[in-house]
């Protein structure tokens, strides 16, 4: 194995692991605005690893380019939907939890 | 390293069988919408990965679309479908 294809495998271990803790903090985090800061981690982290990780394999800057863009325009849209549905669910009355 | 994308992709698949538990659990809608745009992400990453498994470059495209409608669903939900309790008496 060449030295990028040890560093994707890094990579993408990584962010398939923060996909997995998303996933777990969805499943077992006790409120909304709980799961939304779940669901924002393996938004962000989780598909940018993935996403740096096959960017070093891509065949050509154009193709890291377009991977950089999904990357760049899930975290424009994970960072408003956040935003959009803690003020909605605040507006809702759903009360934040309290231990 | 096809094995390799291959093997992420599977697993990527897993994480969100598991996520639909929460799905039908709920309690509120919005719990329900989470998981949704959590799928919509994980579709993402695994599109992508496929791409380059089964090196198919229009795959890439696809994933784009994917994020873009996963925006485009959570947004709708909260303009349209899950309004203030007085605006809207529809039960969660």
């Amino acid at each position: 194995m060449s030295l990028t294809e040890i560093l994707t495998f890094i990579l993408l271990t990584a962010g398939a692991l923060f996909f997995l803790a998303g996933t777990v903090g969805l499943l077992r985090f006790p409120d909304v605005y709980t799961r939304l800061h779940a669901l924002t981690k393996a938004d962000n982290v989780g598909l940018g690893l993935v996403v740096a990780g096959l960017a070093l394999q891509a065949e050509s800057w154009a193709a890291a380019g377009k991977l950089l863009l999904i990357w760049v325009l899930v975290l424009l849209a994970g960072a408003s939907v956040a935003h959009l549905v803690a003020v909605a669910a605040r507006q809702r009355g759903i009360k934040a939890w309290k231990q | 390293m096809e094995i390799l994308y291959s093997a992420m992709a599977l697993f990527l698949l897993l994480t969100l069988v598991a996520g639909l538990w929460r799905v039908l659990r709920g309690p509120t809608a919005a719990d329900r919408m989470l998981a949704a745009q959590l799928f919509g992400t994980t579709a993402v990453a695994c599109v992508l990965l496929l791409a380059q498994a089964i090196d198919s470059p229009p795959l890439r495209d696809v994933a784009l679309v994917l994020a873009l409608l996963a925006a485009v669903t959570a947004v709708a939900f909260v303009r349209r479908a899950w309004l203030p309790v007085d605006q809207n008496h529809v039960a969660d």
